[in-house]
């Protein structure tokens, strides 16, 4: 091709001269006319070759001289290079073989008031069996007979065929009890507030919280995908401050606070902390900034108030201004599972948007018919009373008297913390520490456990502590033992 | 390259030896000229030991329109009555925020619920009847009624005995209140009583636990395992524990809820593959590897492939042969579900893998639940002693959750030694191969009524296509009136033109009992249009 542009060059270069020649003497028409003629003079080859040439410019402009993408996109021998080249990193991180978590202290026969640990007969600090009724012979008479009608489990989720007659019983008795238009049970405490919380708060909600909130209500915050807003624990005015942020962006965007629902989600009284949530306060700010509460009442259910109702009763809040009271079943009850309280126009919305609701099945017959003996236990017996003195009774048998050893909690709690007043300066150290007290005390008898948390996975993490639990049958020598063993422990051990 | 990714142009084909009745269809012309309609056919038939019948017939298209046209008629409807609701012209059922609050944000948007209002409420007697009787082949139900069209519910006082129970998944059938499993739990009530009041890492961990788990690692082939209170909570709370962020989820796109929350709260990327679609999940991993994350393009830190053993609303078991194979080369690692599986498949009951023929340390995870099979509750996890133990420290349930109540561990216990024959009688085996006979006794016999039935030949759930939601609902009341409790099951558990009635056979059914579901065909649900099964993906072996 180069040829051709060769060989047609010269014709090209006479007509471009006449072109030239033209411009130079312009205005005169006859230099358009020759050019006219020189074209029609050409000969057919020439012609040709100028047309071949023409198009030929053409292409090499339009066309590009490398391809992009062929370089960028890898080939398939590449791509199974790079899969053979992959490595992937362990399921599982190796343990270190003195992981605290490790090896569970085993239990032999049932952890009611007598627990025997790796063998060793103790006296239970460490359950959470507030109201004793873990062995409660009522109760076991109550699970057995419903066992012998409707065997164990129940085969279904509660819409297929996992309701049982039991269940509503023990719904529409748990809502006498807490004096609220409905209840709603889960078959697993943990999941009870981790479902309800994302039952209501969606993606673009706001939820304030409590920096001391449980791991299962961190869990629910988690899976709501709305925005979290932690508050200083128990602080109301730190609370307000952000509820008074909210409040400008709202004022700023009404169209927007139009759909944007708000939660505060607090513990009545705190599992991790052991101290009891301001409501009347909260319930305040709820009206003022029109806020809905959720209620986490796990420790303090069956403990609180005159008839055990937990919270609300201790301080005579209006159960109605709580939107949703949520706890297990596992603590004072003493069986397994949980349950959801309040309005019907909120509490129904779960069954069909509660996922541990709807998607588990249900909760064992007898285990729900052991909780329906509690509450009757409960009901017949408030004697809250004297559980309330007896936990305020370990409490200041324990409050300052232990050398090295601070009480975290409310005097009245009956899940208390025991922590070290000087920390060695590494968690692992301090939670050694701890955990030969506990060792010097299962040796004397006497059940106590550290809290365990998830280090990695936890908001806020609490420090490190030993859980003293109250029950109502320890007696007073008991309690004197624990509490003399303890301080021997931490004057032993904390030098 | 691995064979896989030629296997895609591969047809079923047949040529085997030992072909039975059904078999002998698939050589004949009538089934290879069928162009496979199921995304499903490209496969690896090598792997497999047994043909992998499953099938899962074209929606008819003439239904499909009928049943768009259904949903239409029932919106309009649904905006007509919201608006008398509205001005009060028809009586308002649902209860309402309370005065206090009137002004607060609504807790629900109106759109949100207009489903429930206007389609659910209309049927919703299918759901939740109260069962007061063991949840066994039969079943006692408390009868109710609506003086408002399921509004509200009245307990008449009557009881309707022995209903046929096709709906619980009771498939060994050991639901029961009598036998060695409930005299064994009786025992267990009075040595432990119910609760437990602790966690496994506090003061929960009971000599009865640790029994449960090292019998659980025995039954599953694998060096370790940990028990759960809830099947559900085993799948939200360990996923978690096991990938976070820089991890790749790979999940099948019918996982049950319980399998999305965990990849949810685990952080991790997810990526959704088509049902048991194996050319779809070996695009998402070869994709993964080659790209890394996304943005950064960093190479992912681990894969996770989650999928379940036989899927509950399809009946459709997993085609584990090829997923480990894929497994194993792109070194991801795998979490199989066997909440319907385990107990239920295989020549010993111990699952898909057993049902395959596998080896169970192929699997990484082996999680399952006791719910079903073995009539108590609660979950676990299976696999190596490196993963158990690490899950003891780090699983959210271990750490934060009350651990199982005595009496359910017994029963698994109990149950699971019967199965294993090591109560020292066949009474395991019996109620396994009853529950293989009856399901595929069952199965046949609903196909040979002409109804269009869903997934594998070997799964003891078994849907039964009806297609327009108000067919759920007059399916399920004729069903109850002739004494058989089924399950309909609807939008948004389906898609939204498939809805079903399911079936859970069960080994304590008898022949009687599954001789008395006659489906008549007086509200047309007999969609099947050629004789005999269409549209099969079949993987045959050599």
């Amino acid at each position: 091709y180069t040829i051709i542009i060769y060989l047609s060059y010269p014709i090209y270069l006479s007509i471009m001269r006449g072109v030239l020649s033209s411009i130079m003497a312009s205005g005169q028409q006859w230099v358009l006319v020759e050019m006219v003629q020189a074209f029609y003079e050409a000969p057919a080859y020439h012609l040709i070759l100028e047309g071949i040439l023409i198009l030929w410019i053409i292409r090499l402009l339009f066309s590009k001289t490398y391809k992009l993408h062929e370089t960028y996109k890898l080939t398939e021998n590449e791509k199974e290079d790079l899969i053979e080249e992959w490595q992937p990193e362990p399921l599982v991180p190796t343990l270190s073989k003195d992981h605290p978590s490790l090896s569970y202290d085993i239990v032999t026969g049932s952890p009611s008031h007598k627990i025997i640990i790796n063998g060793k007969e103790c006296i239970n600090f460490a359950s959470f069996n507030f109201l004793g009724l873990l062995d409660n012979e009522r109760v076991k008479q109550k699970a057995l007979s419903s066992l012998k009608k409707y065997g164990v489990g129940t085969c279904g989720p509660r819409g297929f065929y996992g309701t049982f007659d039991v269940h509503l019983e023990l719904e529409s008795r748990l809502a006498n009890f807490m004096q609220t238009e409905e209840a709603i049970i889960y078959s697993y405490g943990f999941a009870t507030i981790a479902s309800a919380i994302p039952a209501y708060s969606k993606r673009g909600d706001i939820i304030f919280v409590d920096e001391a909130a449980c791991f299962s209500i961190q869990k629910g915050l988690q899976a709501s995908r709305s925005f979290i807003k932690y508050f200083k624990h128990n602080d109301m005015k730190d609370l307000e401050r952000l509820l008074k942020e909210q409040d400008l962006e709202d004022q700023k965007n009404p169209r927007k606070a139009r759909v944007t629902r708000k939660f505060i989600v607090v513990e009545g009284l705190f599992i991790n902390t052991a101290d009891i949530c301001p409501l009347p306060e909260l319930v305040k700010l709820k009206y003022k900034y029109k806020v809905r509460i959720f209620l986490e009442e796990s420790m303090s259910f069956g403990v609180l108030g005159e008839h055990g109702r937990g919270v609300t009763e201790h301080f005579g809040v209006n159960i109605d201004d709580i939107d949703l009271i949520s706890a297990n079943m596992e603590n004072a009850v003493a069986t397994v599972g949980g349950f959801c309280c309040g309005r019907s126009f909120v509490i129904d919305h779960q069954r069909l948007s509660g996922q541990g609701y709807c998607f588990s099945a249900s909760l064992p017959p007898m285990l729900a018919a052991a909780a329906i003996e509690a509450l009757n236990i409960m009901e017949e017996d408030p004697g809250n009373r004297s559980f309330f003195n007896d936990c305020l009774n370990v409490a200041l048998c324990l409050c300052d008297r232990i050398p090295g050893l601070r009480l975290e909690g409310e005097p009245f709690a009956p899940a208390l913390h025991l922590q070290l007043e000087k920390s060695s300066g590494s968690r692992e150290a301090d939670m050694k520490l701890l955990r030969s007290i506990i060792d010097y005390c299962l040796n004397r008898n006497v059940a106590l456990t550290l809290a365990r948390y998830l280090e990695k996975e936890e908001r806020f993490l609490p420090t490190p502590s030993i859980r003293v639990v109250v029950t109502v049958q320890q007696t007073e020598e008991e309690i004197q033992k624990a509490v003399s063993c303890i301080v021997e422990a931490a004057s032993v051990l904390l030098q | 390259m691995l064979p896989f990714t030629k296997l895609s142009q591969l047809e079923p084909r047949a040529g085997v030896t030992n072909l039975s009745e059904t078999e002998s269809y698939f050589k004949s012309t009538e089934f290879l000229s069928l162009k496979p309609l199921n995304p499903n056919v490209p496969h690896n038939p090598s792997l497999y030991k047994k043909p992998f019948v499953e099938s899962f017939e074209e929606t008819p298209l003439m239904v499909a329109v009928l049943t768009y046209m259904g949903y239409g008629i029932l919106t309009i409807f649904g905006y007509l009555r919201d608006f008398l609701r509205q001005w009060n012209i028809e009586k308002r059922h649902i209860a309402r925020e309370r005065d206090e609050q009137k002004d607060f944000v609504p807790l629900y948007q109106d759109f949100e619920n207009f489903y429930n209002r206007n389609l659910y409420i209309r049927i919703r007697d299918n759901w939740n009847r109260p069962v007061c009787s063991v949840p066994g082949p039969k079943m006692d139900l408390i009868e109710r009624s609506t003086p408002n069209y399921n509004w509200t519910f009245e307990y008449t006082g009557r009881v309707l005995k022995d209903v046929l129970n096709l709906g619980s998944y009771n498939y060994l059938g050991f639901a029961e209140n009598k036998g060695p499993c409930a005299d064994a739990a009786i025992e267990a009530t009075q040595a432990y009583g119910v609760g437990v009041g602790s966690t496994r890492c506090e003061m929960g961990n009971l000599d009865i636990h640790e029994e449960l788990e090292q019998l659980v690692a025995r039954f599953l082939g694998v060096e370790s395992s940990m028990a759960f209170g809830m099947g559900f909570a085993t799948n939200s709370m360990n996923i978690p524990a096991l990938t976070g962020k820089g991890c790749l989820i790979l999940s099948d796109e019918l996982n049950h809820a319980s399998l999305v929350l965990g990849a949810r709260l685990s952080s991790s990327t997810i990526r959704v593959f088509k049902h048991n679609n194996m050319q779809s999940l070996e695009k998402l991993l070869r994709d993964a590897i080659v790209h890394g994350q996304p943005r950064t393009h960093r190479p992912w830190k681990k894969i996770l492939i989650v999928v379940e053993g036989i899927y509950s609303m399809e009946g459709s078991i997993v085609r584990l042969p090829e997923i480990i194979a894929l497994k194993k080369h792109y070194k991801a690692y795998l979490y199989l579900d066997e909440a319907h599986s385990i107990g239920a498949l295989g020549p010993n009951g111990k699952g898909v893998v057993d049902y395959f023929g596998l080896d169970p340390k192929d699997v990484d995870i082996m999680m399952g639940t006791f719910t079903k099979s073995f009539g108590a509750a609660g979950g676990y996890i299976g696999g190596k002693k490196e993963l158990i133990d690490y899950l003891r420290c780090h699983s959210h349930s271990a750490v934060y959750a009350t651990s199982m109540s005595p009496p359910v561990a017994q029963q698994i216990i109990t149950s699971m030694k019967i199965i294993m024959g090591e109560d020292g009688t066949t009474l395991g085996a019996d109620r396994l191969r009853q529950l293989h006979e009856n399901t595929t006794y069952f199965r046949r016999k609903l196909h040979d009524m002409g109804l269009i039935i869903y997934g594998n030949e070997d799964s003891p759930v078994i849907p039964m296509m009806l297609y327009m939601p108000a067919k759920i609902g007059a399916f399920g009341r004729q069903m109850l009136k002739k004494n058989i409790g089924i399950v309909g099951v609807g939008f948004p558990a389906t898609p939204i033109i498939e809805s079903r009635a399911r079936f859970c056979v069960s080994a304590a059914h008898t022949r009687e009992m599954l001789n008395t579901v006659n489906i008549s065909d007086s509200w047309q649900s007999k969609y099947v249009r050629r004789l005999k099964y269409i549209n099969e993906t079949l993987t045959y072996y050599k």
